[in-house]
């Protein structure tokens, strides 16, 4: 009983997207108390905050918007806690995307863009768009460099993806990592406290829950 | 680079996976759970749960198991199987299914198609097809889809195969796709149970005529089938039931073998 006192307060923004209860079930399993909630209010109070999001762009942005969430997130990152943002989530951190009319948070510039179609891969089969499975991800940087999010995961480890536009950041430098799919795949951001990934983590098995332990370990340094 | 995916499947009837092994590793291998557990550990990319329960009564049984296995592994799982409805895919979807494979029903209602990828992305929408070859071209016109091309071999059977239709495969898949279908599951009935080898001509025609990902089902029945249909039949996926479950072949050596002859895959 009391154990979970003494666990961060970690917000899963319900954003209506069909990740939520996956991305509530990795931090579960990693040992997290998530609470999954659409009330912005609850961003105040925590010490850390997960922005998920799969399908289209406008359908995230919609969500934020008419829950009154676009504000309070943004203030949120500019708090220095940490806000992990996966998959469309990581997109509409974005100023625009090619896929939708409604503008980003840009909390990141930069804009998102359709991925390529027509590129014949390695084994000579039609590059298919949505980018969809297993990919091998670089780290920019080395080990001690990198986002304390992405610690202790083997440069090259196979993140899943499932994308039909990537997000090209203008300041390379916020590239955290990359994948190849006949373009270069920006695989994640990291702007300070805010990093994004275009990979589901909480699909991608251990390498994956390793991300979530990072970020349950960002999260508890901030309740102390 | 992208990796080939290989996929076990596993057949549900009222919450136990049906027809297993008793594998050396797993205490029970009825456990939809612990086969999961197994499979991930072996290096399974992704998981596909059907549901074949004939009572309607006992689809709630099936969201139990989906929650279980997305509690404890953590790869995607397709789930599908007397899926009807937008409610019946959500229902999954908040269980914590990635995917959701619809087949029959959207034979009969194609815009349960375009609904789902509406409420919920096409990345979450599987097009289930079950695919015979026909002897002489399909001359038949069935009214929802218009005229059936002269020339085609391969026609849509629904109801786990029993239920022939007068549409075309190829025509199908195109349909579904511009409908909001994010992937397509190809199932052979011909070369399902027969451990031949995949249809790699079936395979690669859908393939060619879609942008999405095609999963390669039925037939698979030594390590080079494998291989063949993520090459000549242009799949991105590989999926097997019965080969894995009776442990004929493992899913590690599976990746093992792609690996060695050049094919991409995830290391565990």
């Amino acid at each position: 009983m009391t154990e979970n006192s003494n666990k961060p307060r970690i917000v899963v923004l319900n954003t209506r997207a069909a990740n939520v209860h996956s991305v509530e079930k990795a931090l579960r399993k990693v040992g997290a108390d998530p609470i999954v909630t659409s009330d912005p209010a609850e961003l105040a109070s925590a010490d850390a905050a997960v922005l998920p999001g799969v399908g289209a762009s406008d359908a995230v942005m919609n969500a934020l918007n008419t829950l009154e969430m676009s504000e309070p997130v943004k203030e949120f990152a500019a708090s220095g806690k940490p806000l992990l943002c996966v998959c469309v989530g990581l997109q509409v951190l974005f100023d625009s995307s090619e896929e939708g009319e409604l503008p980003g948070l840009g909390l990141v510039d930069g804009n998102v863009q359709l991925i390529p179609t027509g590129m014949t891969d390695e084994l000579g089969s039609a590059m298919k768009v949505p980018h969809m499975g297993w990919n091998e991800v670089t780290f920019a940087g080395d080990e001690t460099d990198r986002n304390p999010m992405f610690k202790g995961i083997p440069q090259g480890s196979h993140f899943y993806f499932v994308h039909s536009y990537r997000c090209v950041p203008d300041q390379k430098a916020e590239v955290a990592a990359t994948a190849n799919y006949g373009v270069e795949i920006c695989a994640a951001v990291a702007r300070g406290n805010v990093v994004g990934t275009q990979f589901h983590p909480e699909k991608s098995g251990e390498v994956g829950l390793q991300i979530y332990k990072n970020f349950l370990d960002l999260a508890s340094a901030q309740s102390k | 680079m992208l990796t080939r995916r290989v996929i076990p499947c596993l057949d549900v009837d009222n919450g136990r996976v049906v027809k297993g092994v008793s594998f050396v590793d797993i205490r029970d291998a009825g456990d939809p759970a612990e086969l999961a557990a197994l499979y991930n550990a072996e290096g399974a990319d992704e998981l596909v749960f059907l549901d074949i329960t004939a009572s309607s009564d006992a689809r709630n049984t099936m969201i139990d198991v989906v929650e279980k296995v997305s509690s404890e592994v953590f790869i995607p799982l397709t789930v599908g199987g007397g899926i009807r409805s937008v409610d019946n895919m959500r229902q999954m979807l908040e269980a914590g299914a990635d995917k959701v494979a619809v087949n029959s029903a959207a034979v009969a209602n194609p815009q349960l198609i375009e609904d789902c990828a509406k409420e919920f992305g096409s990345q979450c929408v599987v097009l289930a097809m079950d695919v015979k070859r026909v002897d002489d071209p399909i001359i038949a016109n069935f009214d929802e889809y218009g005229e059936v091309p002269a020339e085609a071999l391969f026609q849509i059977v629904t109801h786990g195969g029993r239920r022939p239709t007068a549409l075309d495969a190829v025509k199908w898949a195109k349909l579904a796709t511009e409908s909001g279908a994010g992937e397509l599951l190809v199932t052979s009935m011909d070369a399902d149970g027969q451990k031949t080898g995949y249809d790699n001509e079936l395979l690669s025609v859908i393939s060619d005529a879609v942008t999405v990902p095609v999963i390669a089902s039925g037939g698979a029945g030594e390590l080079g089938h494998f291989y063949d249909a993520l090459t000549e039949g242009k799949a991105d996926a590989v999926l097997a039931a019965s080969l894995f479950h009776f442990g004929e072949l493992r899913v590690s050596e599976v990746k093992s073998h792609l690996a060695e002859r050049g094919i991409p895959t995830r290391e565990v």
